[in-house]
């Protein structure tokens, strides 16, 4: 085994589980203001209203179908009837539609946040490195599916990256397990390790917020003055994202009276 | 029967006088802030007009407030939970900030810095969104005193709920303003709709605010509130709305925006409700119950049952004695002459407006008549049906019983007390007239015309003995992140708990004095310096000076 080797596939995914993990707690302990989405409707909502649902009803099927083909192994699903074949065309034209979904939710997210004014000038430079590494991720399983299961020969991520992944969280990892995983699979998994890393520190933190409570609590809220404490102004921390003016105008014509 | 508290606040409307000074005043005091350049806490509408943002109103378009489900249930307008959740990635009743106006700024510094030339310089509007040059086209008062109405008024949604016949005589006839803060509802569509649990109804004195730690920024508050009085921060991505100014409420000082009312038309006072009453009370059949309704939900202090249930609900004595002086009580429950604005979108809002009869009294004089006469004021408000429908709509629902009923009484106020001043006659046949005594009567025209401070604003501090908790009364710099804190958070002095409101920090005030962009670069905008410390850029460059100086 070398070094690369136990570096990608066991030192890298446990540190960006732990900055994960820490980063939230550490955010939501510091950052309380700062967690929300951001958003920017109030700027634009012609292409938001089909972008975002495009994009997030995408990726919620893309997490789901992450869910039943890495954490649930195979011989569990053979026993409810749910055969090679079956799961393999489930996962191949369902997952291709989820990315098809997600892809062109993202590109009419990005591109409105490009030609739209004042949403481009309220992206930050952490929304740009994350829109990176997600378009990155998104698009080398994308790739990756569409390589080797859509016009390839099929590769079975169930018995190599599925065990792989569940060997990590039970904390027995098997880095050979990975080897012989196709390049965009490697790539793929690679960069969502480091998305996961940055994830604390972006907008996507507000994924925790799904307001899932919502459901089951009475419509109106009371709350005891005693109870909220002290609440108010607080510092911008460092690292995300403070409260400030657009930037300066260009001033092209502009002539200033020379300094004497 | 569940005792509560609620601060409320009634306007009489006669005494606007439309100079949106407590506009001014509330906007240096919350929302001079990037971000919430359109916030306007308080706003001060002309009517008949569109309000702000445009059509509020219209609640086919913006689907606020509640509806009476056919079971007699209330539910949310724009649907349950599940239908708020399912539309959650992006809001279709969001106002765009084009409904309410793109903030702008001048280029002041061009008029200072601009070269010698042939042209007199301009300081040309500049986008706060984009930095850009921008064609303003709109803003919070663009309509004011009728201002280009005759474009913009078909859109008002009281108009168009009225004749074709009322819409062509409307600016003949009528006009007055409409000051507006956050309504502090008793039954809060916005607090109903926040998916995050973030916005609550305060238990001690029923301000409706919006914890900033908690909001996530889902803006289905903003959809929910009929009267949009809840706010989206674009650069923050939160939701902010008028506070009722707590910090100053629970020190017993008034509203920023009642305070400095030049024509001291707010009264600020607490009233006593039954919270267990309010849902079936907002849920009445007919849109012309609820008025009544609600007035049936506020409890009378004086009586010993209602004292009895308060103090067993923790309400201290000096807050029940607050009760029993209220202004708002009387306008509400004894002279009856206050309405709620709205009542059809069933929130229980609890800012009343005595609606205006000064456009009445115009009215007779300029016909020649005796503008303070009884009999002609009731027959001018028997024949002046389109101010009085159009008053029905804001406050009534439509039903113009409750509106003529409050104008004849301030009509017969007005009457009677100059039978008292002129002649000194007593004509009690004038108050019986609208169902008063002459003292009460007297009673009344004190309070409404007379006005003193304390009158006017009865408020109670929040309990005494927990004053030490309060955090506009601490005066300890001991707290966590403070300046007499010795160590500091764990990752430096920035970091840790947050601190009080009255407290502001190193960072927050270099943020508020750089925030907005002065005319010059790098100079502070004077406008947000709080007189504390000795920013950069607060004086022009050294060097400069002296070179002028010398020169």
């Amino acid at each position: 085994m070398s070094t690369g080797a136990i570096l990608l596939w066991v030192v890298l995914p446990y540190a960006a589980a732990v900055v994960f993990v820490v980063g939230h707690i550490w955010r939501y302990r510091f950052d309380k203001f700062g967690w929300t989405t951001r958003s920017s409707q109030t700027y634009e909502s012609r292409l938001l209203r089909w972008g975002s649902p495009m994009f997030h009803i995408g990726i919620l099927m893309v997490i789901a179908g992450h869910v039943v083909g890495l954490l649930i192994p195979r011989e569990w699903l053979y026993a409810i009837g749910i055969t090679e074949h079956i799961y393999h065309l489930g996962a191949t034209w369902m997952g291709t539609f989820a990315a098809v979904l997600t892809l062109a939710g993202l590109a009419i997210l990005v591109y409105r946040r490009r030609t739209t004014g004042p949403v481009f000038l309220a992206t930050t430079p952490m929304d740009k490195v994350m829109y990176v590494f997600l378009g990155a991720t998104l698009a080398f399983g994308t790739l990756a599916t569409l390589v080797y299961q859509v016009f390839g020969p099929g590769f079975s991520y169930r018995e190599s990256i599925s065990p792989w992944v569940r060997g990590m969280i039970i904390f027995q990892p098997d880095p050979a397990l990975m080897l012989q995983v196709p390049l965009f699979f490697q790539l793929h998994v690679v960069t969502a390790c480091l998305l996961f890393a940055l994830w604390p520190f972006t907008r996507l933190v507000h994924v925790f917020s799904a307001p899932i409570p919502y459901l089951f609590r009475p419509y109106i809220v009371y709350r005891s003055r005693d109870a909220v404490g002290r609440s108010g102004m607080r510092p911008v921390r460092r690292g995300w994202d403070p409260v400030t003016a657009p930037p300066e105008p260009r001033r092209g014509r502009r002539s200033r009276v020379p300094r004497p | 029967m569940k005792v509560m508290a609620q601060m409320s606040m009634v306007m009489n409307l006669d005494k606007c006088i439309g100079c949106h000074t407590c506009s001014v005043t509330c906007k240096q005091a919350w929302t001079n802030r990037t971000g919430v350049e359109y916030v306007w806490f308080n706003n001060v509408e002309t009517r008949p007009g569109v309000g702000y943002p445009r059509t509020y109103e219209d609640q086919e378009k913006w689907r606020g407030g509640w509806v009476r489900t056919k079971r007699g249930r209330l539910k949310l307008r724009d649907g349950g939970r599940l239908h708020k959740l399912s539309r959650i990635f992006s809001n279709p009743k969001l106002p765009e900030i084009h409904d309410y106006y793109e903030p702008w700024t001048y280029d002041y510094d061009m008029l200072l810095n601009s070269p010698s030339g042939e042209h007199t310089p301009v300081a040309r509007p500049k986008s706060l969104l984009t930095g850009k040059d921008m064609k303003i086209g709109w803003s919070a008062n663009w309509d004011d005193n009728l201002g280009g109405s005759l474009e913009t008024m078909d859109q008002d949604p009281l108009l168009a709920k009225m004749s074709e016949e009322v819409k062509a005589e409307y600016e003949k006839a009528f006009m007055f303003y409409l000051p507006r803060i956050c309504e502090h509802c008793l039954n809060p569509s916005c607090v109903a709709s926040c998916p995050s649990g973030a916005m609550y109804k305060r238990s001690e004195d029923g301000i409706v605010l919006v914890d900033q730690d908690a909001c996530r920024g889902w803006r289905m508050c903003v959809s929910g509130c009929p009267y949009k009085k809840v706010y989206f921060n674009h650069r923050t991505g939160k939701a902010e709305k008028c506070t009722f100014c707590y910090p100053r409420v629970e020190v017993g000082m008034p509203t920023v925006c009642a305070e400095t009312c030049v024509g001291r038309l707010r009264y600020l006072g607490l009233v006593l409700y039954d919270a267990d009453a309010v849902a079936a009370a907002a849920s009445v059949e007919d849109e012309h119950d609820l008025l009544e309704a609600q007035r049936q939900v506020l409890l009378d202090p004086n009586d010993p049952a209602v004292i009895e249930a308060a103090r067993a609900e923790g309400i201290e004595e000096d807050w029940i004695h607050a009760a029993q002086a209220s202004p708002i009580w009387k306008l509400i429950r004894d002279y009856q002459v206050a309405l709620p604005l709205h009542p059809e979108y069933r929130t229980m809002p609890m800012v009343w407006y005595i609606p205006p009869l000064s456009p009445v009294v115009d009215v007779v004089s300029n016909t020649g008549n005796d503008g303070e006469d009884a009999d002609n004021l009731f027959a001018a408000i028997d024949k002046l049906r389109i101010p009085i429908g159009y008053l029905a709509e804001l406050f009534t629902a439509g039903d113009t019983a409750p509106v003529d009923l409050a104008l004849r009484k301030l009509a017969a106020m007005r009457s009677y007390m100059r039978g008292i001043s002129l002649d000194d006659v007593r004509d009690e046949s004038i108050t019986e007239a609208v169902g008063m005594t002459g003292t009460q009567m007297e009673e009344m025209y004190r309070l409404l015309a007379i006005a003193k401070y304390e009158e006017r604003y009865v408020i109670p501090p929040a309990h005494a003995e927990q004053a030490h908790d309060l955090e506009e009364m601490g005066c300890s710099l001991d707290f966590e992140g403070g300046p007499g804190m010795g160590g500091a958070g764990p990752f430096g002095s920035s970091s840790g708990e947050s601190v009080p409101v009255a407290v502001e920090n190193f960072q927050a005030l270099k943020n508020r004095q750089t925030a907005d962009r002065p005319s010059t670069a790098g100079r502070v905008n004077l406008l947000n310096w709080d007189g504390n410390g000795r920013p950069d850029g607060l004086f022009p460059p050294g060097p400069q000076a002296q070179d002028r100086d010398g020169s």
